[in-house]
């Protein structure tokens, strides 16, 4: 078995084409499912009453939007060390996914915020660098399409990205190295502090969350495959055909 | 050597040196990244007294008390240890109660009252149905307590 089969963008443009529709299934599948759990089973909170079930979109997006960047930082890693094309091109295409769950995050947060806080926004520690986080994937994109040469844009916003994981662990970890506004986390890999239906909806949002990024991801690098490559002889025949 | 090893141990070399940066500069940043201080803190003059600052604690349970134009609010915040008494006049959020968290910005005042600008909710990470709260205060336990005084409760 040839494990580099599918690094090459002419073998993988089949196969994203192939695992793009079902993952787009899975996530409005589980999607309805979880968001019948989140607004229809689980019960209401004892303190904030109905406005805390924003977390079933709140808290999937937080996490997809920094499990994103270091699946992104991953694939510029393998660009800088290995000289492959296609991971470049999957970290372009996850770029634009992580910034959206990045900012509904942080959107859903805001609104969130006001009836419970008090306030849109503070200048909180875990606020603040989920912002940096947003402003990470802007400024990678940017770089990336910065370049006559595509190959260029791929090295300086690979190593954008290889720099920007350091706001991650800041990101996870500011609700408990300092005083902040924002709650320490429910959940952790010792438990949770949450209602089991909550908790249900909630990780089922996430992996709904989890296979639209997948589909998107896939989509997206398709199109990018095609642009790069389109001098290549297979895309002329792709278009011949 | 290959050229591909020396790459890759460039890049985790860079990373480690860059945690380490942002380490040492976090830690140096450490009193300036935090949101609020604690009734404590106010107690041993570790607040910047000239300005504005936010403390952060639980609303002390008996101590709300309004006055008659009904929008200026007493009450004391505490962190178990110490209480500061804290005046302020303004809409509440939803989620202030006794015994619950708060974050409130301001000053003290010579005569050792907070005065409020703004008063903020803090919410913890605990999420249960009203009847799970019910049986939980039922059966005395001090839970929100806990977990605000857990959280970032890591001395300066």
């Amino acid at each position: 078995m040839n494990w580099f089969y599918f690094s090459s963008p002419s073998t993988f443009y089949g196969l994203a084409g192939r695992l793009a529709p079902p993952s787009f299934i899975l996530a409005a599948v589980l999607a309805a499912a979880g968001l019948y759990l989140g607004l229809g089973v689980a019960p209401t909170d004892a303190q904030q009453g109905a406005v805390y079930r924003v977390i079933f979109i709140h808290v999937p997006t937080a996490w997809m939007s920094m499990f994103l960047y270091f699946v992104m930082a991953c694939y510029c890693a393998l660009t800088l060390v290995f000289n492959t094309r296609l991971s470049a091109m999957m970290a372009r295409a996850i770029a634009p996914t992580g910034a959206m769950f990045t900012f509904v995050a942080l959107w859903t947060g805001a609104f969130w915020g006001r009836p419970t806080w008090g306030t849109y926004w503070v200048w909180d520690a875990r606020l603040t660098s989920e912002l940096v986080l947003l402003f990470l994937y802007f400024g990678y994109m940017a770089l990336a399409n910065a370049f006559e040469d595509p190959r260029r844009g791929d090295r300086a916003s690979a190593l954008l990205a290889i720099i920007g994981v350091v706001n991650l662990p800041i990101i996870y970890f500011s609700v408990q190295w300092w005083n902040t506004l924002h709650q320490g986390s429910s959940v952790s890999f010792k438990g949770t502090s949450m209602h089991v239906t909550m908790l249900a909806g909630m990780l089922v949002m996430s992996f709904s969350a989890w296979m639209y990024a997948i589909g998107a991801t896939l989509v997206r690098v398709r199109a990018v495959i095609l642009e790069r490559e389109r001098r290549a002889q297979w895309v002329r025949d792709l278009g011949a055909a | 050597m290959k050229p591909r090893t020396k790459r890759a141990l460039a890049i985790v070399g860079g990373l480690a040196a860059l945690g380490v940066a942002a380490g040492l500069v976090l830690n140096a940043f450490q009193s300036n990244l935090v949101f609020f201080f604690t009734p404590t803190q106010v107690a041993k003059k570790e607040v910047p007294l000239d300005r504005n600052f936010r403390i952060g604690g639980l609303v002390e349970t008996g101590t709300v008390v309004r006055e008659k134009d009904a929008l200026t609010v007493n009450f004391k915040v505490t962190d178990g240890a110490q209480s500061v008494p804290v005046v302020y006049t303004g809409i509440l959020p939803d989620l202030f109660k006794e015994g619950k968290g708060v974050v409130a910005e301001g000053r003290v005042g010579a005569n050792g009252i907070f005065t409020a600008r703004q008063v903020l909710a803090k919410h913890d990470e605990n999420y249960m149905p009203p009847e799970a709260a019910e049986a939980l205060k039922q059966a005395g336990h001090p839970m929100a307590k806990e977990h605000f005084a857990g959280q970032g409760g890591r001395p300066q």
